[in-house]
């Protein structure tokens, strides 16, 4: 057996797209089987089960969803509550998303009824990336087959009102933040709302709203037919559970694969990836969560562990759990500086440190990628992340500074290699005599 | 109260404050770039930020952060102490810095807080962001590479004046504030945002490298554009007054102005009467002042006083009214008038003429209609608080008259007297609204006052007001107008209103008392005019006393609410111009009915016994005093006709001959009348 998960335990038994994705596939697979049972519980019981289960927010801040549940009001008033699934999955690296949506988009149908009845929600919202087109075809096809069986929608068979609507992005990364997203999905422009008011008190429309990520719904529905105690099973005690993982970059079989949280790095590349491009000794570096985290380096992938808290211990995160692999031959420092281009061209511009201060990180990285920038930069760049992260409304500032700040951490050396390199024999460039007598 | 602590100190604060205001209760200064007391907040510049316990333990946006019981709040720490040195270096990474050719310089938010806040140097060595200029009219000058984002023109211009026509387009770095399609703004109140601006994005056009701040003399005043009475604060260099800018007055303007109080006041250097005039073969010559007032006391002599008439203009100070009525009251002349536009009221008690809801109270009516009145051109200040309580969804505005747009939403009743004769027994959602009200107001314009059928037309507005428990309100164009009114400066037993005066063989002699809003081409009469501008009334004037406009004297100034204001004087009278009291001083003197007071003191001695009203300053009777009003008492019966109610101001630009003097005035009047022309098109 790859891997730790045995099959019988996987939830995404069609992520590789190889079976049915329609309503007689998935019911094949077991979504909706017993569907009723659970939303006749109530809501109460609904979120017991979940923080039971400890399950985590898979959108990558990984903020315990059954609490998240719990923060909605407890009666329904004039104010409907709204669940707003969030399918804007924008971060480099980061394609798991994806796959549910187009090959089990039933799972995260279902996930949506049940979650809906457990913050007494009667509408939840998808809102899909810009990009997404084929996807946003998928769900909502599946939608409509739920809605024809009479699934969802009024008077559905399983007793709980609840519409299901997809609304498409303009494919803004920004939009991907919860407050952004609601601006967005009311038609405004993707800026990040200031918190408070939070979205359970006021989200759309003013309105109670809990935004989650496509994957914690699409796992809800599996995690109450078999109970909180299998989830928490697997993994660790504040990790728990399965999830999906993601592999890119120098692998030799990048692919999306579900298996427990708390498999080791090296065995997920290794059983699931096929292997570092070049074998294990040609790691250099792993970014384990998407674009957004620091990255760690190849001599503590051996112990590293897919969990929150090992790879928060590491000073990187799980993040979405989609990871990027760089093997010897890669130019770290010009990834890098290519995310933090990627980070410059999405900010929204709304709040200063982020809209001035992702610009000026990028201007300094490309510098060092081609080895002109001076060696002071260094401390200056790291200043100016410093200076960003924790500044800004959103997070956005924060995941343009841990990249930066992880390839510091552990390649300093190598930047300054390459100035030190770009000044020998370049006596015209300033510091080049400063460097040679160092 | 809440208690909470500000660096160790403990401070009580209302509940709902920020912490922001928390702290600064507590006597702490927290920088600010994006907040705005007076409008949303956006939290984006970043600069406010404190460490707040307990709480994350990163500093937060204290502009945006609900203060609570027992927080703990530091704004000095070593952590808030960097986040502030970080948001300055962003902030100016991308700025100019070309303070020495910045007409900010000296009142700039960025270069203050760049002082005791910044960095002592910049670390960043690429080049700088460039950003397009924008045209935003001819009032509003643009250096957008300037701009921090802050995005308080944006909310201004949505929130407060309610035309969305300035916003942020783009993204990250390439945010730009732009009026999409370089457009001018539209609104009446669009010059605020150049206050608004805390750097030099948004500076004043007209204003553009006339002066420094420091080189200013500031004076405190009071504005005549319209009959709010805003205060203003007039700056000056040497004679003349360079600029207008508004003053906190929560009674009265909040802080904003409209654009004319604002920019008029080029027209107080142009087109000025300097030196008196006298008309010889059909051509005004200049003139001594004692030749002046000779030929006017020799005419004045000449002239039964049954003959002669005296019409006050809608700029005029109260004293200068209490002056011209003592003297020719003296001399037996019942022909005195002060509504050029003909308005009925006058007679009666004082709250019939007052905005007695008051510019402040008006906030707290649920209901308010609108009577031949256009606020957004009458007194743009007024409109926008009315936008403000429309938006919190507090107030329901229903219309009689125009149908213009007044930037919130009313119920359009119907256009002229027919449709307010019925609106008693007629059906809707509004009239179920009004009946429902606990504050209904009703506001009756001018263009409702100032109509052939202006008797009937108060009278059913009465009858309505009192049917419906309405406040009584009248809402003027004419700064003068109220203390005319308070005054009695109206026709005496047997005496002639401004209009029959006008007319043909109405009068033999004609003094205007700074009257230009009337014509008087038909008449014959011998025309003596006392004024500022060679506008209207000096065009047709025999002779021509030239007098001080309104930054040129101490004055008293009546609001449409009945309150007493004083505009002070912030430069001299230009030439040999003179205080208008004292024009009239000496000429009573010639006239041998000498006025009994030979200063300004003794003048408004004499003016604050003879009516109290005048004696208590910036004093309202407000909405309590005109509950005694009988309001089925007003007007008189008479057939209406079916002429539409029509806004009193229509060229909102060109009110007054100061403003019709003014280059800039005339370019905003161009300017929005050829845009109506493409919006026809």
């Amino acid at each position: 057996m790859a891997g730790l998960l045995a099959d019988k335990d996987r939830i995404f038994l069609n992520i590789y797209g190889q079976r049915d994705w329609g309503l007689e596939g998935a019911r094949l697979r077991g979504a909706w089987n017993g569907t009723k049972d659970i939303v006749a519980q109530t809501p109460e019981w609904i979120c017991d089960q979940i923080k039971a289960s400890g399950l985590r927010g898979r959108g990558g801040a990984g903020f315990a969803t059954g609490l998240k549940w719990t923060f909605m009001p407890k009666q329904e008033s004039e104010r409907p509550h709204y669940l707003l699934v969030n399918a804007d999955e924008s971060e480099p690296g980061a394609c798991k998303d994806r796959d549910i949506l187009r090959n089990d988009p039933h799972l995260l149908i279902e996930g949506c009824l049940i979650a809906c009845k457990a913050m007494r929600a009667h509408t939840a919202y998808i809102y899909i990336r810009g990009e997404y087109v084929h996807e946003r075809e998928r769900l909502t096809a599946a939608i409509r087959q739920a809605y024809d069986a009479g699934l969802i929608g009024p008077g559905n068979v399983h007793g709980w009102d609840c519409d299901v609507r997809v609304t498409h992005g303009g494919g803004a990364y920004i939009c991907g933040d919860e407050t952004a997203l609601m601006e967005s999905f009311e038609g405004k422009k993707g800026q990040p709302r200031l918190k408070p008011p939070f979205p359970a008190g006021a989200g759309i429309y003013g309105c109670p709203t809990t935004v989650n990520n496509v994957e914690t719904i699409a796992v809800v529905g599996t995690i109450l037919r078999r109970g909180a105690a299998w989830f928490a099973g697997f993994g660790t005690e504040k990790s728990t559970g399965t999830k999906l993982f993601a592999g890119s970059g120098h692998l030799n079989k990048p692919c999306v694969v579900e298996d427990a949280v708390g498999i080791s790095v090296k065995q997920l590349i290794e059983d699931h990836f096929g292997g570092v491009r070049g074998g294990w000794g040609n790691l250099k570096a792993v970014i384990p969560g998407g674009i957004s985290v620091r990255m760690i380096p190849a001599d503590q992938c051996d112990e590293a562990v897919m969990t929150y808290e090992d790879l928060q211990a590491r000073g990187s995160g799980l993040g979405t759990g989609t990871m990027i692999v760089f093997d010897k031959d890669a130019d770290l420092v010009k990834a890098i500086a290519r995310a933090a281009y990627f980070y410059k061209h999405e900010s929204c511009g709304q709040c200063t440190p982020c809209r001035e201060g992702t610009g000026w990180m990028w201007r300094v990285m490309e510098r060092m990628v081609t080895g002109e920038a001076e060696m002071a930069e260094i401390d200056l760049l790291l200043d100016v992340a410093s200076q960003v992260e924790g500044h800004t409304i959103c997070g956005l500032g924060d995941a343009a500074a841990w990249p930066i700040q992880g390839l510091f951490r552990h390649f300093r050396h190598e930047v300054e290699e390459r100035i030190t390199q770009y000044r020998a024999g370049k006596p015209h460039v300033q510091g080049a005599t400063l460097q040679a007598a160092e | 109260m809440p208690l909470c602590k500000v660096d160790g100190v403990e401070v009580e604060f209302e509940p709902g404050m920020n912490v922001l205001q928390v702290a600064e209760l507590a006597g702490k200064e927290i920088p600010r770039f994006c907040y705005h007391e007076r409008l949303s907040i956006a939290g984006n510049c970043r600069m406010c930020l404190v460490e707040v316990k307990p709480g994350p333990p990163k500093p937060q946006a204290s502009c945006a952060l609900p203060a609570a019981e027992n927080m703990e709040i530091f704004t000095d720490t070593p952590m808030v102490k960097k986040a502030r040195h970080g948001v300055m270096e962003f902030l100016l990474i991308n700025h100019p810095l070309d303070c020495p050719i910045c007409d900010q310089g000296g009142e700039c938010d960025l270069q203050d807080q760049a002082m005791g806040y910044g960095r002592d140097d910049s670390r960043y060595a690429d080049n700088k962001r460039a950003v397009e200029e924008k045209f935003m009219g001819p009032l509003i000058k643009t250096v957008m590479t300037r701009c921090i984002q802050c995005t308080r023109c944006v909310r201004f211009i949505t929130e407060v004046a309610g035309v969305p026509e300035i916003g942020l387009i783009s993204r990250g770095e390439d945010v730009e504030i732009t009026t999409y399609l370089d457009k001018a703004v539209t609104s009446e109140l669009s010059a605020n945002i150049i206050d608004l601006c805390p750097v030099g994005a948004l500076t004043s056009k007209p204003y553009a490298f006339n002066a420094r701040p420091w080189e200013l003399k500031k004076t405190e005043s009071v504005d005549v554009m319209d009959a709010l009475g805003s205060a203003i604060r007039v700056d000056a260099r040497g004679s003349a007054v360079l600029r207008v800018l508004p003053r906190v007055n929560e009674d009265i303007n909040e802080e904003w102005i409209s654009d004319k109080t604002r920019y008029a006041v080029d027209g107080l250097g142009r087109q000025r009467l300097d030196r008196p005039y006298v008309r010889e073969a059909g051509k005004l010559r200049p003139a001594s002042w004692a030749e002046a007032l000779e030929t006017v006391a020799a005419k004045l002599k000449a002239t039964a006083p049954d003959r002669v008439g005296v019409i006050a203009g809608d700029l005029q100070d109260a004293e200068s009214m209490k002056a011209a009525l003592d003297l020719f009251r003296g001399l037996g002349v019942q022909s005195t008038d002060c509504r050029q536009d003909g308005m009925v009221l006058g007679t009666g008690p004082r709250q019939s003429w007052l905005f007695n809801s008051t510019i402040h109270g008006i906030e707290d009516a649920d209901v308010v209609l609108l009577v031949g009145v256009n606020p957004r051109l009458e007194a743009p200040v007024l409109n926008a608080r009315l936008r403000k309580r429309w938006l919190a969804g507090a107030l329901r505005v229903g219309v009689v008259g125009e149908q213009a747009d007044l930037t919130y939403g009313y119920d359009y009743l119907g256009s002229g007297p027919k449709t307010l004769g019925g609106l008693a027994r007629a059906k809707g959602a509004f009239m179920d609204a009004l009946r429902a009200a606990k504050a209904p107001a009703i506001v009756v314009g001018a263009g409702a006052l100032t109509r052939a059928d202006s008797a009937a037309v108060l009278k059913a507005a009465g009858g309505l007001a009192r049917a419906f428990g309405m406040t009584w309100n009248v809402l003027h164009n004419a700064a003068a107008r109220v203390g005319g009114l308070d005054l009695g400066f109206t026709p005496g037993p047997g005496g002639k209103t401004a209009a029959e005066l006008a007319g043909k063989g109405g009068a033999d002699l004609l003094f205007l008392l700074g009257a230009d809003e009337i014509d008087t081409s038909a008449s014959k009469a011998f025309t003596v005019y006392l004024g500022t501008h060679g506008d209207r009334g000096a065009h047709r004037a025999d002779v021509i006393l030239p007098g001080a406009a309104y930054t040129e004297k101490n004055g008293l100034y009546v609001n449409t609410e009945g309150r007493v204001q004083q505009g002070v004087r912030a430069v001299f009278p230009k030439g040999e111009a003179k205080e208008d009291w004292a024009i009239l001083r000496a000429l009573s003197e010639r006239l041998g009915a000498k006025l009994p007071y030979d200063s300004l003191d003794q003048l408004r001695a004499k003016l604050f016994a003879d009516h109290p009203t005048f004696g208590r300053i910036d004093h309202v009777d407000g909405a309590q005093a005109a509950a005694g009003l009988d309001l089925g008492a007003l007007g008189g019966k008479g057939e209406v006709s079916d002429a539409p109610f029509r806004s009193a101001v229509t060229a909102f630009y060109l009110t007054n001959p100061i403003a019709r003097a003014s280059v800039t005035m005339a370019e905003c009047a161009a300017l929005a009348s050829g845009a109506s022309k493409i919006a026809a098109e």
